[in-house]
């Protein structure tokens, strides 16, 4: 078994990208192990800050996560009915860290999301702990921290980050 | 300033049970120009909470209304809320957004300031004036008035409003029912969401307090719940109701399914998250008799506190409140409020709740926010269709709380600060 390069990283990112832009979130909720985490803190929180005991946008263990895909695909999803469209830019691939089935992580992101005739952009930086098994990537953690400061003009996160 | 009132901004004729809306007030800029002097000027405006500011010398930088505000604690302890700006050219004295301070300097000429807002020093000082220093107008101004009612902090431009007390007026009592939940006072917990919608304040106001809308707007988000609660069985009995509380203030109180940190029971949770809840449920019992307990325990509150703070006790602790930057945008801030008493399990759940639902990654929120864009985008037809309709259970003795009698409670007191009725003139009153 090869060590995972820093291209494997990218081809796995930027298919995560792909699949989100395609709104293809049942496949893309495979990417993720069982007990994975997704999480986007407030912007006035360290980086680091603890969902148990800070108040975060998003803290979905892999349950939630589920439910999250399920509204999603809904009509009643209302902020997202009909889907916006998006365009994902993920940039600046770093391997920040590795065990031996574990490898830490960040990239860069800027999402544009275009609904109703209004475009907005997200960005900031993603934090993952990718689970590495029989050459397999999935996703363990995934922190999203907003560049900017709130979620000001855009005011939600109805998209997946 | 005097506002065209040549159309009636409301329509009120309650033999018929008619309450309309005109819908030129959340599109008109004459309407949002007048607003800031007629109503959030002469208003009490929520500043944020005492527990923001634990120790001497702890200060936030905030804005409200439009204003720059600096709340610190002094080295006395004592809170307040001062106008961020220089007394020598303007500039903005703090530009953190929050901290821990034992002075303050403008960086533009150097003078330091206390957290009393009192001029401590400016390099030159022998050039001023003897006693220069000791002029009030050499300190940093405090905001015209500033009260608090059990942590929560207000303020106001308006040197002659009424004592916030008696402001508050009915919304008293739901705020003693909030803070009523443990005896070791309430903290804000870290982490502001700060988010926008682009519609006017006015329909999150209406939103805030609206029981009519959940089935509906809500429907992914009840559907989500089945999977986590008894089948919606808890606590649903019952119903509630909503209730005018004067001053344009209401609440809305009712049972629901969910599952609330201080003190009803889920199934999620778990039998550690049972005795948890058991343990906070009696302790309430303990001190309050079983009757006031229950209602602090289950009932769930959506109080507005006008004209645009939203305290809700509902699967969490919530403050909110919203600023108008333009007739069809507002920017929002929310935070979560916490027992300081609390185990770590508790606050885990409460915070776990409170993402489920709220906030702008909630499960409900952005659809609140895509509600609220498609009224703004559907007053564009203001001019042809001309009326919001809010007269829902008009003709009840007590109006439930998914009617809209809240709705009505805010509109007629916006409507008599807006559009104050014309005093006679002294020759009527003589005659």
């Amino acid at each position: 078994m090869r060590a995972i390069e820093r291209s494997d990283v990218e081809d796995f990112l930027f298919h995560e990208a792909d699949l989100l832009d395609q709104w293809r979130l049942p496949e893309w909720l495979e990417l993720f192990t069982d007990d994975a985490t997704y999480e986007v803190p407030c912007t006035d929180l360290p980086p680091d800050a603890s969902a148990d005991n800070n108040l975060f946008y998003i803290a979905d263990d892999r349950f939630r996560l589920g439910e999250r895909v399920k509204r999603l695909m809904k009509r009643t999803a209302h902020a997202e009915f009909p889907h916006s469209k998006t365009s994902r830019i993920v940039g600046n691939v770093r391997i920040r860290g590795r065990n031996e089935h574990t490898v830490d992580v960040s990239a860069v992101f800027q999402t544009f999301r275009t609904k109703d005739g209004t475009t907005d952009l997200y960005f900031g930086t993603s934090n993952y702990r990718l689970k590495v098994d029989d050459n397999r990537i999935r996703i363990g953690e995934k922190r999203c921290l907003l560049g900017g400061e709130g979620l000001r003009p855009h005011g939600r996160i109805s998209i997946v980050l | 300033m005097q506002t065209d009132n040549r159309q009636p901004a409301i329509l009120v004729d309650p033999a018929q049970q008619i309450f309309k809306v005109a819908r030129r007030n959340f599109t008109d800029p004459e309407i949002f120009k007048a607003e800031k002097e007629l109503v959030f000027e002469r208003s009490w405006l929520y500043l944020g909470h005492a527990s923001e500011l634990p120790k001497p010398g702890d200060f936030v930088s905030r804005t409200v209304a439009g204003r720059s505000i600096l709340f610190t604690r002094d080295s006395k302890g004592t809170l307040r809320a001062l106008l961020n700006t220089c007394p020598h050219r303007g500039a903005q004295v703090c530009r953190e957004r929050k901290g821990n301070a034992k002075s303050f300097q403008c960086f533009y000429h150097g003078w330091v300031f206390g957290a009393d807002g009192k001029l401590r020093s400016q390099p030159g000082e022998e050039a001023y004036a003897e006693g220069f220093k000791n002029r009030e107008s050499s300190n940093m101004q405090a905001v015209p008035r500033f009260e608090t009612y059990r942590d929560f902090c207000f303020i106001s431009f308006d040197r002659n409003i009424v004592l916030l007390v008696d402001y508050l007026a009915g919304a008293k009592e739901y705020l003693d029912l909030i803070c009523d939940q443990t005896d070791a006072g309430l903290s804000i917990i870290a982490g502001t969401q700060e988010y926008s919608i682009r519609a006017n304040w006015k329909l999150l106001t209406e939103n805030s307090i609206d029981g009519y809308h959940a089935t509906t707007t809500h429907a992914s988000y009840f559907d989500y719940l089945m999977n986590t609660t008894d089948g919606l069985a808890t606590g649903m009995g019952g119903g509630g109701y909503g209730y005018d509380l004067d001053n344009g203030h209401a609440v809305l109180e009712y049972g629901a399914p969910w599952g609330r940190p201080v003190a009803q029971w889920i199934p999620a949770w778990g039998d550690s998250g049972k005795q948890e809840i058991t343990r906070l449920y009696d302790n309430l019992v303990q001190r309050f008799g079983k009757e006031r307990a229950d209602r602090i325990a289950c009932k769930n509150r959506n109080l507005f506190i006008f004209p645009n703070l939203v305290v809700n006790d509902i699967m969490a602790l919530t403050v909110r409140t919203y600023f108008p930057m333009a007739a069809d945008y507002m920017v929002i801030s929310a935070w979560a409020l916490g027992p300081n008493d609390e185990t770590s399990w508790a606050r885990k759940y409460r915070l776990n709740n409170f993402l489920e639902f709220l906030g702008p990654g909630g499960f409900a929120t952005p659809d609140d926010a895509e509600a609220l864009e498609h009224c703004q985008r559907g007053f564009n037809n203001a001019k042809e269709a001309q009326w919001n309709d809010i007269s829902k259970g008009m003709g009840k003795e007590r109006p439930a709380y998914n009617d809209e009698l809240q709705m009505r409670a805010f509109w007629t007191r916006w409507n008599a600060m807006m559009f104050p009725a014309p005093v006679s003139s002294i020759k009527n009153v003589a005659a």
